[in-house]
């Protein structure tokens, strides 16, 4: 089976993850320094600035397409190295389908969660 | 007759030892080892991060909890960890898609091999994965 | 003016050891002494059963490579005072089976670089048989593969790499080297059934760059650059940015004389 296809998605999540990531790590975790995207004031991770992060158009489609890119570049880099471990050839597709089976789940919960969280109450 | 032979494969010892190695391998295996460890890690968080849609009544003690010293350990390893998997990972996307290693040439020496053309790639990204983990110890022990 | 040096030998005699073991011999060394002179010089001398695998003594063969102070390097062409002022560690070479001693037994490695079609692929048998003009290439098609032809087959890169340290199926760098050798080839029209090859799970995107290849290979063969402008035509290929291969100009006809056709001898060994 030819594998470019898969590495090549592999390689655009990647670049996918760096830009949102990196996005994602300046709003949370060096909002000490940059103190940028929490509306509110205070720390990135009070709720106030969780909330209305959550209720933007911007953060929600953000958020699946990070959800989506890192699971695969996750789920796939990790495929990469339990096959290079040398396992039988006999359990390498059940590999396959677990790690896509557990990605799919976790994709699912995310997702959920991403859009369930518009309707929540602000100031509950 | 079948020769009985001795198994000489390195298996994991040859991600770390075995031999007198190149600083380009040990970068290889903190790769993947930085990789799985954010993959476990990202597992956690979609849960953590998804209580949020049970209002602020869930969300306010599980971050409170989240102030733990534990955790903020946990959350400096996992910026270490992204700094240095990004980085590099930058750099591997340019050399897998074959930048940075140079034309093929005759190898009369002294000849650049690919891993010279790299290097000075691998020492940049090397230097702003560092600078990039000190400032997030700033911002998490100072600024927090 | 010699020098005593020790070498620490790793022994394993598949007869009557279970793993293998370490043994020592002092020998006297000149300047200018092989690794593997050193070798002669303690079969002569100490332990004539010490055994290990070399032909041409002078790096061309590709037969003595071994683990020597923890590099795979060629016994024939490292200097034992190069190298070290007392103690000199020699093992067989990583990633492959001992057959015994410092004797690797490299037949997967033979067999899956036999797998990449390593030689020029042509559909047009009747123009090979009686060619009626000559194929030019210039000099920068030439340069595009040329290093990699240096290659001798030692096993050094392969020993060298993580990726084959753990995964037995993984092509390797030697064989990976060797299919875009030909790839880039103006001559060859076999890319597009190497590339099935080497394509596939642990293939060319088992490579995750390590470098170690490149810096053990005693012919400077840069088998780590190879793979990387592979996966780059794969890519390229894949998503179609990439134009038809330039086949080899023809000029002809040949004005040499054409010499009979020789019949291929009768193999000597059991097929």
């Amino acid at each position: 089976m030819n594998k470019s296809g898969n590495w090549i998605l592999f390689i655009l999540a990647a670049v996918v993850v760096f830009v949102l990531l990196g996005l994602h790590m300046v709003v949370v975790h060096l909002d000490g320094i940059f103190g940028i995207l929490s509306p509110a004031g205070g720390s990135a991770l009070a709720w106030e600035n969780v909330i209305q992060r959550s209720k933007s158009n911007f953060f929600t489609v953000t958020y699946i397409i990070l959800l989506g890119a890192a699971l695969y570049h996750g789920f796939y880099g990790l495929r990469t190295i339990i096959f290079e471990l040398g396992p039988r050839k006999a359990v390498e597709r059940g590999w396959t389908i677990f790690l896509l089976a557990v990605g799919t789940v976790l994709f699912i919960v995310g997702t959920y969660a991403a859009i369930a969280v518009r309707t929540v109450e602000t100031a509950l | 007759m079948e020769k009985k032979r001795y198994d000489n494969h390195l298996e994991l010892l040859g991600w770390v030892a075995g031999g007198k190695w190149g600083i380009e391998r040990y970068l290889y295996t903190l790769h993947r080892i930085t990789g799985v460890g954010i993959l476990l890690f990202f597992m956690i968080h979609i849960f953590e991060s998804s209580t949020r849609i049970f209002g602020m009544k869930v969300w306010d003690p599980i971050m409170a909890a989240m102030h733990h010293p534990i955790f903020k350990m946990g959350e400096a390893l996992v910026f270490i960890a992204f700094a240095f998997h990004a980085l590099n990972g930058i750099r591997l996307i340019l050399i897998e898609l074959g930048f940075m290693v140079g034309k093929p040439e005759q190898p009369v020496y002294p000849y650049q091999s690919s891993l010279n053309v790299q290097r000075p790639l691998m020492i940049t990204v090397m230097i702003i994965a560092g600078l990039l983990i000190l400032l997030g110890m700033v911002d998490l022990i100072f600024l927090a | 003016m010699a020098t005593n040096i020790t070498y620490n030998i790793r022994r394993f005699d598949p007869e009557k050891d279970e793993a293998p073991r370490w043994q020592q011999f002092t020998l006297p060394v000149e300047p200018g002494m092989t690794v593997l002179d050193g070798l002669h010089w303690i079969r002569e001398n100490q332990d004539a059963t010490l055994a290990w695998r070399y032909s041409c003594r002078m790096g061309v063969c590709g037969s003595c490579a071994m683990l020597i102070n923890g590099t795979p390097c060629m016994a024939c062409n490292t200097q034992i005072l190069h190298v070290t002022d007392r103690l000199l560690t020699v093992a067989p070479l990583p990633n492959f089976n001992v057959i015994k001693d410092l004797v690797p037994d490299l037949t997967p490695m033979f067999e899956t670089h036999a797998s990449i079609f390593p030689q020029i692929e042509r559909t047009d048998v009747q123009e090979m048989e009686n060619p009626t003009a000559e194929y030019i290439q210039s000099t920068e098609e030439l340069e595009r593969y040329l290093q990699f032809t240096y290659c001798m087959k030692c096993g050094c890169c392969i020993a060298a790499c993580p990726g084959s340290a753990t995964d037995r199926e993984y092509l390797g760098p030697m064989p990976l080297t060797q299919a875009y050798r030909y790839n880039v080839d103006t001559r060859d029209d076999g890319e597009k059934k190497r590339n099935g090859v080497v394509s596939r799970a642990h293939g060319v995107f088992s490579c995750h760059y390590a470098g170690e290849c490149s810096k053990v290979c005693p012919k400077g063969v840069d088998p780590a650059r190879a793979i990387q402008l592979m996966k780059k035509e794969l890519v390229l290929g894949y998503l179609r940015l990439k134009g038809a291969k330039k086949p080899a100009k023809l000029v002809g006809p040949p004005t040499g004389e054409a010499k009979p056709k020789i019949e291929a001898p009768a193999f000597t060994v059991e097929q």
